[in-house]
């Protein structure tokens, strides 16, 4: 039982908080924008996917990381256009469009890659994201390796979290996908279109999905195989709904899930003859829990889900 | 240019819709195929070839499409009462667990034969349905979007398989990969064709289908759940107790995911491991989707996606095409279908 508690004062464990984290909250706040602008993107699971395979494949073939991630996020707004077209203009269902783009997304990305690496062979491997050294800062006690030390995508998301804050509570582009998702005829009335805002907001979303996804292969692991994402964008559906919609609370919600990914991953060396799948299903069961105590309360985009098509009510 | 909807559907377009749909489908994968160095209708001619064109393939896709029909159904009768149950994965592997358990401890000796076989389907469903009934609950009770925890469940029960087959149910004879128990030969589902995998099971699934098809057009149940999945705020003033109904669904939408998982043990596996389903409950979806979520079309889209996957599993081993193709055309029929549901329910106007 102490040494339960000791982990809690390792600076490893803290530090792989942050790290777990990251992927989460870039997915989070993708499925926010879209959310926010009126649109369920149940297609995140298969555009981390597709994320994680483009970011791999452009630095397997040749180019520096942060075009893995730019290629990435390309992929990942084509996915999120091919989901917007089908649920905005076309007004269809978004949960069966989003579960066809999961299915499309992850099938596309592993065909892909078994155009290039065969069956039976290892995985190749590309050079990560180094973790940064910053003069001092890394160099502090306990501070340094958990806030310091992170690779730079992670502080990416980070920045991503206080800019979107910022877009939508103090431009008029944030008002505008606001009032989107709650009441596209008044957006209307304003003189923008809803559709065009919705299909923007979905590809932003997806993009930064899809950088999720690419920093599982560019900082967390350094291959590609299928299956890697895990149902970490499900997850993420359910914390935008824990964060109620804000991208503040959308970070809080991903560092607590990582927090318990982090420490049950520690507890399994720590407790012994607890079979180790009671650890793995831990954090979807807090999800599920999360999800019952926010539900009653959470603050729904209004029009979330409604299709809007000019002139009908 | 502007969608209107249709007054009228006419049925030419419902019965095309899929046919469309499948080609669009094709043509579109075809590009994948011809990336990897391959001439699409060479491969295409070699899917349909293993798919159909032996006694070996036919049946081997008829198996394939048995637990397809199952959760089809399942995603059927959930998304037409709009419950999104998408665990039809977790509720299969909890139907397979429960009757490799039953199937090795509880009912040898107890009850033989036909019997015992339909015990064990009853508690394939029962366990099937007892997974979906939580998110349908909470739904109800708390407003928890089922969408979320039934995909959460999925994971859930999976872990939970592994942890039964690595723990309690571990068969203590199986070497290498863990898997559970086999259930007592009794259980076996007899063969419908001598030497292949074809199993009595296919009768169970269409049969299956005909049930759902009475229950929803012929029953009470089955309109209040079609009324509901049409508006519930209307539903609930014409008097449909919403959370009955809701659960109702859930337990008949469950229970096939369930009996799928039984009936793939008791035909095919005979043990449960990880690895049974090749995405069987993810499936089904598409299979619901291009039936237009009617029981009969669920059958022949069943057959559809098997001859897919069968297809391009001989069609990989001669062309050297990555046999993920299949989930790549399966996933692009999903999306196409969509388009041409579109077209069938509204007319362009100008």
């Amino acid at each position: 039982m102490t040494e339960a508690l000791e982990l809690l004062t390792t600076a490893s464990l803290w530090a792989s908080v942050l790290r777990i984290a990251t992927p989460l909250i870039f997915g989070v706040l993708g499925a926010l924008i879209c959310e926010r602008a009126g649109v369920l993107n149940l297609g995140i699971e298969g555009i981390m996917t597709m994320g994680a395979m483009v970011g791999w494949l452009t630095v397997y073939l040749g180019a520096d990381l942060w075009t893995g991630l730019a290629m990435a996020a390309v992929a990942g707004a084509a996915l999120g256009l091919l989901h917007a077209l089908l649920t905005v203009p076309l007004g269809l269902s978004q949960h069966v469009s989003g579960l066809g783009i999961t299915l499309f997304g992850s099938a596309l990305a592993y065909y892909l890659y078994r155009l290039i690496v065969e069956v039976g062979q290892l995985p190749p491997t590309i050079a990560r994201f180094p973790r940064l050294h910053i003069p001092v800062l890394s160099d502090l006690p306990f501070i340094g390796p958990v806030l310091f030390q992170q690779a730079a995508p992670t502080y990416l998301a980070l920045a991503a979290v206080v800019g979107l804050a910022w877009v939508l509570a103090r431009t008029p582009l944030g008002l505008a996908l606001r009032m989107t998702g709650e009441n596209p005829h008044a957006v209307e009335a304003q003189g923008l279109n809803p559709i065009a805002l919705r299909i923007g907001a979905v590809m932003a979303g997806s993009a930064l999905m899809a950088l999720g996804g690419a920093f599982l292969t560019t900082v967390a692991f350094n291959s590609f195989f299928p299956e890697m994402v895990q149902g970490r964008g499900w997850i993420c559906i359910a914390l935008v709904v824990f964060a109620s919609w804000r991208p503040g609370k959308a970070l809080l919600g991903a560092l607590l899930f990582a927090f318990f990914d982090a420490y049950q991953l520690r507890l399994q060396t720590v407790i012994d003859g607890v079979p180790y799948q009671l650890f793995l299903m831990a954090p979807y069961l807090l999800s599920i829990l999360a999800l019952v105590l926010v539900a009653r309360r959470a603050e729904v985009p209004a029009a979330l889900m409604a299709p809007w098509r000019r002139g009908e009510r | 240019m502007r969608l209107e909807r249709r007054a009228h559907v006419p049925l030419v377009l419902v019965a095309t819709a899929p046919l469309a749909a499948i080609a669009v489908a094709l043509m579109l994968a075809a590009g994948l195929i011809a990336a990897a160095g391959v001439n699409p209708l060479t491969a295409y001619a070699e899917m349909a070839r293993a798919a159909f064109g032996s006694r070996g393939g036919i049946t081997e896709l008829l198996t394939r499409a048995t637990p397809l029909m199952l959760t089809g159904l399942a995603a059927a009768v959930a998304f037409r009462a709009r419950l999104w149950n998408i665990g039809a994965e977790g509720q299969f592997f909890l139907g397979a667990l429960t009757v490799a358990w039953a199937g090795h401890f509880l009912l040898p000796g107890v009850l033989g034969g036909p019997m015992g076989m339909a015990a064990l389907m009853v508690m394939g469903m029962v366990a099937g349905a007892a997974l979906l009934a939580g998110p349908a609950y909470l739904r109800m009770r708390f407003g928890v979007d089922e969408v979320v925890t039934t995909l959460l469940l999925n994971f859930v029960a999976i872990l939970f398989v592994g942890l039964m087959i690595e723990g309690p149910l571990r068969d203590p004879l199986a070497f290498g990969w863990p898997q559970s128990v086999p259930i007592d030969p009794d259980y076996r589902l007899p063969r419908l064709v001598e030497r292949t995998r074809l199993h009595a099971g296919l009768l169970v699934a269409i049969a299956a289908a005909a049930v759902v098809w009475l229950v929803l057009s012929r029953t009470v149940f089955g309109t209040e759940a079609r009324a509901l999945g049409h508006n519930a705020t209307a539903a609930g003033f014409a008097g449909v107790r919403l959370t009955r109904t809701i659960l109702g669904v859930a337990c008949l939408s469950g229970g096939l995911a369930g009996l799928a998982g039984a009936i793939e043990v008791m035909g095919v596996t005979r043990a449960v491991t990880t690895t049974m389903s090749p995405g069987f409950g993810y499936a089904g979806i598409v299979v619901a989707m291009l039936a237009a979520l009617h029981p009969a079309g669920v059958v022949a889209a069943a057959i559809f996606v098997a001859a897919v996957f069968v297809g391009a599993d001989g069609m990989s081993r001669a062309t050297g095409v990555p046999s993920f193709i299949a989930d790549v055309i399966v996933a692009l029929s999903l999306l196409t279908m969509l388009v041409a549901l579109v077209f069938t329910s509204h007319r362009i106007r100008r």
